[in-house]
Formats: C-alpha cells, sequence, structure tokens
C-alpha cells in the first residue's frame, strides 16, 4: 500500500488537513506540537487505498527534540508527501521545503492557512510557486475544507522536481528562499486587528501575570459550574427517576441481600440505595463513571479545547519560564501538565515535544505524582468537597495547596540532583485565533467519548473486582502487611488500604471507595491527598513504562514513594 | 553602554519595540542551527516585541511570526540596530 506523508512546520494546520482527507477526527490545537506521536489514516486514491500519516511538526529536518526525531525517521518509509506550509509564513515554511524536495520523494504542496493572507494583507502567486519549486502548489484552508478536493485531485500529480538542487549550507537554502518569496509574494499595509491588540496585553510582563491568573481562576470557576450545572439538573435527577426504581426492583429480585446482590446492587443504606455508599456493580459502578465524573471531563476539556484553540497556552508556557527553570524544565513543559490535569496519559505522551533527557524524566515524574486527572479531580470535589458528609470546599483546597507544594518541592530537588541539561525555551507563539467552533466540538466529542470507551469498562470492572475481593477477605490480608504505614504515619483507618490500592486500576473509583468510609475531614484530605500521589493508574503507569524505560520507571517510583511517605506524615502531623 | 557605541548588543538588552539585524549568534551548532530552521539568522532584522520579569523569556517578531526564546539564548542572540530607527 501507498503510504503518504503530511509533513510541515509545527502549527500550520498538519492535523486540521489531515482529519480533512481522511474523514476521520483528530485532535487540533492552536500551539505548535499537538500532534508528538503519530496517526494514521486512510485515503481512496484512483480506486486504491492509501495510507496517510499525520507526522508531527518539524522547523528542520535535523531533530532537536523526540517529537522531531520521530519525524525525521518516518521520512524514510515514505511514497509520497504532502508538505503542508503556512500561507501566511510563507519564508520560514519554504526553508522546510526546500529541505524535503532535496529527499526525491514525490510531492505536492499544500498551501494551508489560505483565507489568512488576506486580512494580513499578504498576496502569493500560488501558480508562479509551482512553477518555480516544480512540484503542484494547493492553496488550502483546513479547517473550512476549502481546497482539498483539489489537493485530493492532484496527489497523481505529486512528483520531485526536474532538476533537484541540494544545498551545501544553509546559509544558501536561505538565499534560495529569499528569491521564491521575492518572487512569488507582495505585501501591502494593514490595521493592526483587535487579537493583535489582545495579543500584546497578554504578551505584557506584569499585564500577562494578572491576565494569566484571570484565566486560571475562570478557568477553574468555569468548569466547576458546568461540572456541578451538569450533575445536580442532568446526572442526578436522571439516576434518581429512571435507575433507582429498576434498581430496586432487582433488588427485590434479588431477595435483598447475598452475593450476587452485593456485587450487582450493594449494600443497602436505610433500605434505599446510596449511589455514592452501596459500591455495586450497576449503582455505584455506573454512578461514578457517568453522573459524577463524566460531566467534570466534559466541562474540563471543553475549556481546555477554548484555549488550545485561541492559542493562549504558548503564552502561558512564556509566563511560567522563569518558575519551570527552577525544577529542571523550561515554560513549554506547562503545556504537558496542563493536559494531564485532563487525563495523565495524553499529558505524558506529549513531554516528547521537551528536548532533553532530563526534562522529559522530572516532567513525567512530576506529572504522574503532583497533577490529578479530572476524573479524580472530580471525585475529589464530590466527595471531599461534600459538606453533607463532614466535608467542604475548604478542605479541597487543602489537598491542591498540598498537591502544589508537593510539585513545587519534587521539581526543586529533582532539578538538583538530576543530571543532564536544561535547554532554554524556544516556542513560537501563534497568532490568536477565535476558536473554530465545529473543531471545539469535535475535540470535545473525541474526547469525551474516548473518556466513555476506555474509563467506564475500567471503572466497572473495578468495582466488580474490588467487592469480589472484599467477599475473599484479599484486603484484610494485605491490610495487616500495610497497616503501620497507614494507620501510624498518615492516622487513617485500616479500611483505607484497600481504597488506596484501587487505586492503581481507577482513581476516581478509589476515591468513590474512600467516601464510603465515614472518615473525619482531615482523614478524607490525607487519603485524597495520598490517593493522588500514590501510583499512578495503571494506564498512566504502562505509558511512563513505554516514555522511560524501566530504569528510569523506577527511579520515578521510589521518588513517588518517598514524597507520598513524606506529605502523608506532614499532613497527618499539621492538620 | 558600550554596546551602543559600537551598536551591537544582544537581544536581551534592545529595548521593547526596538528592531536590530542579527549578526550572529554566540552559541553552539545545536543552538545555531535551531535558530536557522526558525529563520533567526545573519541578516535578518528581529524587532523585540516583549520581555517578561525576572529573567523571563524574549518575544522577538521575524517576519509575521512571533518567537519567545530564553533569557539565556536571548543574550547570545547578537544584532546590530541602527540609531535612527524608532
Amino acid at each position: 500500500m501507498k503510504r503518504i506523508l503530511l509533513v510541515g512546520n509545527p502549527n500550520v494546520g498538519k492535523s486540521a488537513l489531515f482529519s480533512r482527507l481522511t474523514g476521520t477526527h483528530i485532535i487540533t490545537s492552536n500551539y505548535p506540537g499537538t500532534t508528538v506521536g503519530f496517526t494514521k489514516g486512510y485515503l481512496k486514491l484512483g480506486g486504491v487505498q492509501a495510507e496517510i500519516v499525520d507526522v508531527p511538526g518539524t522547523y528542520s529536518l535535523e531533530p532537536s527534540s523526540r517529537a522531531e526525531e520521530v519525524a525525521v525517521n518516518m521520512l524514510k518509509e515514505g511514497d509520497l508527501i504532502i508538505n503542508a506550509v503556512d500561507a501566511t509564513n510563507l519564508e520560514r515554511n519554504l526553508n522546510l521545503t526546500l529541505q524535503l524536495l532535496e529527499r526525491r520523494v514525490p510531492m505536492i504542496v499544500a498551501l494551508n492557512m489560505w483565507d489568512d493572507t488576506r486580512h494580513r494583507g499578504i498576496d502569493i502567486d500560488a501558480t508562479k510557486l509551482e512553477a518555480l519549486l516544480g512540484v503542484p502548489v494547493v492553496p488550502t484552508v483546513g479547517v473550512t475544507g476549502q481546497g482539498i478536493r483539489e489537493l485530493v485531485g492532484r496527489l497523481s500529480g505529486a512528483k520531485v522536481p526536474e532538476n533537484v538542487r541540494t544545498y551545501s549550507s544553509s546559509d544558501e537554502r536561505w538565499a534560495k528562499v529569499g528569491d521564491i518569496v521575492g518572487q512569488v509574494q507582495s505585501l501591502t499595509h494593514r490595521h493592526h486587528t483587535w487579537y493583535e491588540r489582545l495579543e500584546d496585553a497578554t504578551s505584557h510582563s506584569a499585564g500577562g501575570i494578572i491576565i494569566a491568573l484571570l484565566v486560571l481562576f475562570g478557568t477553574f470557576w468555569f468548569v466547576r459550574f458546568i461540572g456541578e450545572g451538569i450533575i445536580n439538573y442532568v446526572g442526578n435527577p436522571l439516576f434518581e427517576l429512571l435507575w433507582t426504581p429498576v434498581l430496586l426492583k432487582l433488588s427485590a429480585l434479588l431477595g435483598g441481600g447475598g452475593f450476587w446482590h452485593n456485587i450487582l446492587v450493594g449494600q443497602l443504606i436505610g433500605g434505599q440505595i446510596d449511589y455514592t455508599q452501596s459500591f455495586g456493580f450497576l449503582s455505584t459502578g455506573l454512578y461514578i463513571p457517568l453522573a459524577e465524573v463524566l460531566p467534570y471531563v466534559i466541562a474540563f476539556y471543553f475549556v481546555l479545547g477554548i484555549l488550545e484553540d485561541i492559542g493562549y497556552l504558548p503564552r502561558l508556557a512564556v509566563l511560567m519560564d522563569t518558575v519551570m527553570h527552577r525544577l529542571g524544565l523550561h515554560g513549554y513543559a506547562i503545556i504537558p501538565t496542563i493536559l494531564a490535569f485532563g487525563c495523565n496519559v495524553p499529558g505524558i505522551l506529549a513531554t516528547r515535544v521537551l528536548e532533553s533527557r532530563k526534562q522529559r524524566f522530572i516532567a513525567m515524574t512530576l506529572i504522574s505524582i503532583a497533577v490529578p486527572c479530572a476524573a479524580l479531580q472530580a471525585m475529589i470535589i464530590g466527595v471531599v468537597g461534600n459538606a453533607g458528609a463532614g466535608g467542604g470546599i475548604g478542605y479541597v483546597a487543602i489537598v491542591y495547596v498540598s498537591l502544589f507544594t508537593v510539585w513545587i518541592v519534587t521539581g526543586i530537588i529533582l532539578n538538583r540532583t538530576v543530571r543532564g541539561f536544561n535547554p532554554e525555551l524556544l516556542i513560537e507563539i501563534p497568532p490568536y485565533r477565535l476558536p473554530p467552533w465545529q473543531i471545539v466540538g469535535q475535540k470535545l466529542w473525541l474526547r469525551v467519548s474516548g473518556f466513555i470507551r476506555e474509563a467506564l469498562p475500567i471503572i466497572l470492572g473495578t468495582v466488580l473486582v474490588v467487592n469480589v475481593l472484599y467477599f475473599l477477605g484479599v484486603f484484610h490480608a494485605i491490610g495487616n502487611f500495610l497497616s503501620p504505614v497507614v494507620t501510624g504515619l498518615w492516622g487513617l483507618p485500616r479500611d483505607t488500604i484497600a481504597a488506596l490500592l484501587v487505586g492503581f486500576l481507577r482513581k476516581d473509583a478509589a476515591m468513590g471507595m474512600l467516601g464510603t468510609l465515614g472518615l473525619t475531614a482531615k482523614q478524607l484530605v490525607v487519603s485524597a491527598t495520598i490517593l493522588a500521589m500514590f501510583f499512578p493508574c495503571v494506564a498512566t503507569f504502562v505509558m511512563l513504562a513505554r516514555e522511560l524505560g524501566a530504569r528510569d520507571l523506577l527511579k520515578a517510583t521510589g521518588i513517588m514513594l518517598a514524597a507520598v511517605l513524606v506529605m502523608g506524615s506532614l499532613q497527618n502531623l499539621i492538620l | 553602554m558600550t554596546e551602543y557605541q559600537n551598536e551591537q548588543l544582544s537581544v536581551a538588552q534592545m529595548r521593547t519595540g526596538q528592531t536590530g539585524i542579527v549578526v550572529g549568534v554566540a552559541g553552539g551548532p545545536g543552538l545555531i542551527r535551531r535558530l536557522d530552521a526558525m529563520g533567526i539568522r545573519p541578516g535578518k532584522p528581529v524587532t523585540k516585541i516583549s520581555s517578561t520579569l525576572f529573567h523571563g523569556p524574549v518575544t522577538l517578531g521575524v517576519n509575521s511570526f512571533r518567537v519567545a526564546v530564553g533569557f539565556g539564548m536571548a543574550r547570545r542572540i547578537i544584532v546590530r540596530v541602527d540609531k535612527h530607527l524608532p
């Protein structure tokens, strides 16, 4: 099968083009480095199936990060290259184009973001560019789909130009680029758009910090507002009105107790089903993912999608750079960290944009220890923040402050002890764009359906396994073994051990278990913090193992155990 | 102020809003190559858009795009400033 590679600079809209070409939807954003692995799709080409690969963005064919390395390695296996070029940034993009031509693989150029050129006062003669490059050039707009049909129609015309030049130096290549740009592009003066004014405000030093704080608090407030709204007005009513009667009938059918009753329906609390306490496969097992976690997952990814597409995240990276340097990272590491607040797995994958091994090790370790995913956060807010059970939003704040402290302190220690270097930030700042709502919606759907597909079965399975293990008395046996630490150092009852162990499967389900134990507010805070820090869930662990290798995984695990011992004991002493 | 007299200074020393022509990058081949790929190379005009407190990154305008470089990197990018330019 023919393999088509979609290659270009970071943030030129490759992923949007890919979605248009294949009809499969993948995640796109307005910051460089959205694609760090590669995504494959299929395309019918003259009646024949062809494979098309969305290659991570790269500025040159001499890689400087793991993600760029992936890109360059893939070039060896392509039969045809679609070079995505940002029409608003012709000069820099053509430098890569000329490097690609030197590879002598049949190529076609997609002159993307074509719609942006006009209001930026840029006029490009695409026909002339085609003649100068010697390969087809098609103007496209990935976001709207404009020009895609023509691009596909001309794929068969992709070719190696007749007289490919190999440049002996970068200067020589740049000279050629300058020559081409001079011939095909003309610029006219234009007025400043309001985006650019906003741009100036957010990149201004003091103003930028105030705006960043506003964005941060706005995000938390908005996520909680949407999350709680869906829980109170959709999730809870649906479960209570529709599902409770069904479960009560089932309960009566099963005789109100016994092995199968406990597994399927769970414990009845005062003769009623309590979705947070009963812990049956069909009661709590469904309630946690669908009614407690899903609303927050939707809310978080909705806000994240908007922040991504506006192009705010690279600015945040610039503002955070000085702080991140103390942790052995640079500002760009804030983007994987923010992704990890949704789910640690894509967060860890995104650390590939970092250049050095030291940075990647520190970023992954900090994420897996101190960054709770959206599902866990939803449950922390639900359980620790539940005033009815003696908790409150103040206690939730203590958990967050504790985790933030762990993040900072562990980072500072790692920066001083991990060998290696921490290169400086070098990041393109994309222009602000209004989020394309269709894409925000598609991306939200992609992430939410991914959550349902991957998390729902595991949560259900976890609840099932927990009930069976309880029945067999396995937790009791492990509890005896671990109780000196848990009760002695952390001041938690022995029952919490089972929940902490379950955290390895799913942290949200584990937090749900902690909610059934009747803990005091202090014990809730300590156990929630420990749960967040203790072994990452199995999906994250697998990803860590893949990205770090066995040795570094062991190191990261040791650091995690030390951090969790210290933090749990400190909280037990201070609170 | 000696830098001003011979009109060469680093991007870190430039005033916000000032434009200069890149003369060279005082760094290793890796850094030179990375900046080169971004279009920051000798002969290229760059404009300092903003800087960040506490020796944070410097944002530069190069052609029609913006790129943020760490402060240490900014100190290594040497430009020639024409006093008559704003």
